[in-house]
């Protein structure tokens, strides 16, 4: 064994990496790029979803009978366009309140349950708090606050609540699934009309179907439907298939969260090009 | 090739980061490293390691500022020309170089509530499935890298309040397990503080046996302590089916 070098190990002595500042890290590698993406990705989407819900047109195409609805306006309870459940804007809207007007759009009634669901989901709680709230910035990087109470106090112990997000995200996921069946459907009512597949048609099925395996796969359905037994084999078979699907999408629960979150936008999108005329749906069949 | 490391070298309050360049060999890891450091250089520089196999979950370090097995960890993960950092885990108490203190992780071990077999009740039969459900977590090997990694304990030291991953996915072994009567829900909340971990998912990251310990014992638990304690209609079901877990 060689014997310890005094000098050799003053020479070689240097500065240990700083502990302190803003976000604190010896990480060395772009730890900040996956924060920073979903900062972008999650403000993006909000902001374009809250212009689009402010808009309250331009959100239903009926155009050579064409039957597309956007799904931030979906179910529309009140409404202009022949979806509307209930009719017209109803009644105990105000118009203002202490003075100031008060916007009116379908999408208000509604927006509240699919961000509820978002907002709550397990997936996008760890995303967002390391890109909104720094809590922390991202793994092994210190936080530039020292108080911290987790989820076990107000507000944040709502989260708990995401269950019931839940069973309304279901219920959206049938609506949504019956309006991409109406857009298979040109002038007229299903089996009533002309069956026909558009550019939107494609656009609305395939919606449903990412949000579909975004909510299918979410953690507290996970549980709801067989996690929370111990003994799971000895259910019914049909709920160890269920388990066994929802376990299966809850793998890739991330990618379906992005894709659904990327594709709910550009379904919107799409309708609005063709509801105001910058673009006309193209009928493959 | 000849490549530079650094190392953290010293006692609390005496700390300094040593740099030092050594030869590289094909395949070598961090922990080849350091004791080639060890034998040539730095004779009393202290590391903690057993089986070099990525199995003992002794060589724990960050390397780079990331929680990493030393011995797992090769250096042609990293670019050529950078120099590589090593320090020993942030999270429990130093005690010389990269060698910590981590007997806390088996105080609060010592808390959970051990196995408590069905005694002459119940079908004793397990199957596969629910062998499977409750094995993934057995193959923790007590590397406390997601210990080191997780906020509450690295950056806010609650460690009195929270147990911190490893202690979660313990749990949720012995909760899921088909045979086990024992009941760990409420201290699982009020003492573990499961309400505290806010699923950054940092531990599944840093897990070297892959574990999924956020999405397949943590929100399970979670999600079991909702149950328990915040879902209204939960209650009103089992009261009304006169059903349990």
């Amino acid at each position: 064994m060689p014997p310890i070098d005094a000098d050799a190990t003053k020479e070689r002595a240097c500065t240990i990496p700083d502990d302190k500042g803003l976000l604190p890290t010896a990480r060395t590698d772009l730890w900040w790029i996956q924060p920073l993406a979903v900062f972008m990705g999650l403000g993006t989407a909000v902001v374009y979803m809250s212009w689009a819900a402010f808009q309250g047109t331009n959100y239903y195409y009926d155009v050579e009978g064409a039957s597309y609805l956007s799904p931030l306006y979906s179910p529309e309870l009140f409404g202009e366009t022949e979806h509307a459940w209930f009719g017209v804007k109803p009644t105990f809207w105000p118009e203002e309140i202490l003075g100031f007007a008060v916007p009116w759009s379908p999408a208000f009634l509604i927006l509240w349950a699919p961000a509820g669901f978002r907002v709550t989901c397990y997936y996008y709680r760890g995303s967002y708090y390391k890109a909104f709230w720094a809590d922390p910035p991202a793994c092994a990087v210190g936080e530039p606050r020292n108080s911290y109470w987790g989820e076990n106090s107000m507000p944040l112990i709502l989260q708990n609540l995401h269950r019931y997000m839940l069973y309304f995200a279901i219920i959206f996921i049938f609506i949504l699934s019956y309006d991409a069946w109406l857009s298979m459907w040109f002038n007229g009512r299903p089996f009533e009309g002309d069956f026909g597949i558009g550019v939107g048609t494609i656009v609305l099925s395939l919606n449903a179907i990412l949000l579909g395996g975004y909510t299918f796969g979410c953690h507290s359905l996970r549980h709801l439907i067989g996690g929370y037994a111990d003994r799971i084999v000895r259910k019914p078979k049909v709920q160890q298939k269920a388990f066994d699907c929802v376990s299966c999408l809850n793998k890739q629960h991330m990618k379906w969260a992005w894709f659904s979150l990327f594709w709910v936008c550009f379904t919107d999108f799409y309708v609005r090009l063709c509801a105001s005329g910058i673009i006309d749906d193209w009928r493959i069949i | 090739m000849k490549r530079k490391i650094r190392l953290q070298r010293g006692e609390p309050n005496n700390l300094r980061l040593d740099e030092f360049e050594i030869k590289v060999e094909t395949g070598m890891v961090v922990l080849d490293a350091i004791h080639l450091i060890q034998a040539t250089e730095a004779p009393d520089l202290a590391i903690r390691w057993n089986c070099k196999a990525g199995k003992c979950g002794s060589c724990s370090a960050e390397v780079n500022g990331e929680p990493k097995l030393t011995c797992m960890t090769r250096l042609s993960d990293y670019p050529e020309d950078q120099t590589l950092t090593v320090q020993p885990m942030k999270t429990f108490p130093l005690i010389k170089d990269l060698v910590t203190d981590v007997s806390w992780n088996y105080e609060v071990n010592r808390q959970i509530t051990p196995y408590q077999h069905t005694e002459g009740t119940g079908d004793p039969i397990m199957f596969q499935a629910e062998v499977d459900r409750v094995q993934e977590f057995r193959k923790c090997i007590e590397c406390f890298l997601c210990q080191d990694v997780c906020h509450v304990l690295r950056s806010h030291d609650m460690k009195d309040e929270f147990a911190g991953p490893r202690f979660m996915i313990r749990t949720a072994g012995l909760e899921m397990h088909p045979l086990d009567q024992g009941e760990r829900l409420e201290h699982l909340r009020d003492d573990h503080g499961i309400g505290l971990c806010n699923i950054t998912k940092c531990c599944t990251y840093a897990c070297p046996e892959h574990i999924g310990i956020t999405d397949n014992a943590i929100i399970p638990m979670k999600e079991r302590v909702v149950d328990e304690y915040y879902d209204p209609l939960k209650w009103l079901w089992n009261m009304v089916t006169g059903k349990s877990n």
